[in-house]
């Protein structure tokens, strides 16, 4: 075989192995629905819920992404040190935030039904959560982050239309521009809301 | 009533004027668009913060008693006066319909009122959509007004009904005007068969429905924000700019321009 034929395949190999890698967001939405599930029906302590809900967040969310997302323009004006500190900050507040909200569901039932590539960077993945004799069935749509197709990320929840990235970050915002611009304002809230 | 109505209206247009001269950098503005929003003045949050607060007691001193109250009443009972609040709800929506250019959506929703206030027994059955005819969203006069092309002007809260915008409470004013023919039955025109009071129990009954189906999202809400005035600012106008938008595809809702700067992979 002649060694451009030999490139050739070899390339064509590489390829083909790249697209079989490549991790389809729906599926990451179901994976992550089916052991959130598991753990939230489980008969853990909720200690251990938590522990178990934060690493599937780690794992599936894209937290530096949001978290710089929610600093909005603040995030061009701040230095490396203060965003260090912020990403620390805001990794652990998008935790207890996540893992308090889901820990007392006891097995939402989430069918994923359509999804959408908006680009190549996002997909947005659409899905029902059923609804209970409490609640109507609420719509939720997943912001795919898909840059690296092998390792796609979730960027945003839109609940009913309603972006909670945008929420988080309009709250931040809010938070900084009632303190004169003053970004260590936050940086308090956030501590603050940590140790309670 | 009509003194009551005066000093709203007063209110409202008192706020358009200093909304014109609220921007930034002292020119005249009504509002910007950022991202494909249309970014809103909040132009007296101290007061508003304040108003909330005094809301946010009364919430839980009454409102959510209430809400958890109804929660306990049987599913059926509670789908029954959901169904019968939301057919009320279409006197309103099927005039909108029309003036947002709605005609099929109009005449679905006339079609549902006619079936579901018969068969229905007043809208307690959702006769229509055993039929086929599927709800459509809620319209009002605050939405057709954005559909004109009329900007939010400023975002203020009011006592007890909650957060607003200048445009929205001019679409409340065109209800008590004669744009709701349930206001008009009960209130405007006392009949034999309807008082005031069942306008305002109808009314009162829709925001304890409202919120015990968000008993948990609230809750959750509260739990989570370090700010929870400036989150419901922003689920309000984001679910606004949806509405008016009559957006259902959430790619439609999005922009990109925020998070195309963001690459960490």
């Amino acid at each position: 075989m002649k060694l451009s034929n030999f490139l050739l395949f070899f390339l064509l190999f590489i390829n083909l192995y790249n697209v079989s890698l490549a991790k389809d967001p729906s599926d990451l939405i179901n994976e992550i629905v089916d052991e959130a599930a598991t753990v939230l029906s489980s008969d853990d302590p909720v200690e251990s819920k938590i522990i178990k809900l934060n690493d599937i967040a780690e794992r599936s969310v894209d937290i530096n992404g949001i978290g710089m997302y929610t600093l909005g323009k603040y995030r061009k004006s701040i230095n490396e040190e203060q965003k260090s500190k912020y990403q620390k900050l805001f990794r652990s507040y998008f935790l207890k935030s996540f893992s308090s909200r889901l820990v007392d569901y006891t097995n939402p039932r989430i069918n994923v039904v359509s999804q959408k590539k908006i680009n190549d960077k996002y997909t947005i993945v659409n899905s029902i959560l059923e609804a209970t004799s409490k609640r109507p069935q609420v719509k939720i749509d997943w912001r795919i982050y898909t840059k690296n197709p092998k390792r796609p990320l979730i960027r945003d929840l839109i609940v009913e239309g309603l972006s909670l990235a945008r929420t988080q970050k309009e709250e931040f915002n809010s938070i900084i521009q009632n303190n004169d611009g003053d970004i260590n304002a936050l940086f308090k809230t956030l501590e603050e809301f940590l140790i309670k | 009533m009509k003194k009551a109505l005066s000093v709203f209206t007063l209110i409202i247009f008192t706020l358009l004027s200093n909304n014109l001269f609220a921007g930034d950098d002292g020119k005249p503005e009504l509002s910007n668009t950022k991202n494909g929003y249309v970014e809103v003045n909040d132009c007296f949050e101290k007061v508003n913060r304040g108003i909330f607060g005094f809301n946010q007691v009364l919430d839980k001193v009454v409102f959510k008693p209430l809400a958890k109250g109804y929660r306990m009443f049987p599913q059926p009972i509670r789908s029954g006066t959901s169904n019968a609040l939301n057919n009320l709800s279409s006197v309103v929506t099927i005039p909108n319909n029309f003036l947002q250019g709605q005609f099929k959506d109009a005449g679905l929703n006339s079609a549902r009122f006619v079936i579901n206030s018969t068969l229905g027994i007043a809208g307690i059955f959702d006769v229509a959509s055993y039929y086929g005819l599927k709800k459509t969203d809620k319209e009002d006069y605050g939405q057709t007004l954005g559909v004109w092309g009329a900007k939010p002007g400023c975002y203020f809260i009011l006592p007890i009904l909650g957060p607003t915008t200048v445009r929205d409470s001019i679409g409340s004013l065109v209800n008590i005007a004669g744009g709701d023919a349930w206001y008009n039955i009960t209130v405007v025109n006392d009949t034999r068969y309807f008082s005031e009071a069942d306008y305002y129990t109808s009314k009162l009954l829709n925001g304890i429905d409202f919120r015990a189906k968000n008993l948990e999202s609230f809750d959750s809400l509260e739990k989570s924000s370090m700010d929870l005035y400036a989150s419901v600012r922003s689920l309000y106008l984001q679910d606004r700019y949806r509405k008016v938008k009559n957006i259902d595809k959430t790619t439609e809702t999005l922009s990109d321009d925020d998070w195309e700067e963001l690459d960490s992979q």
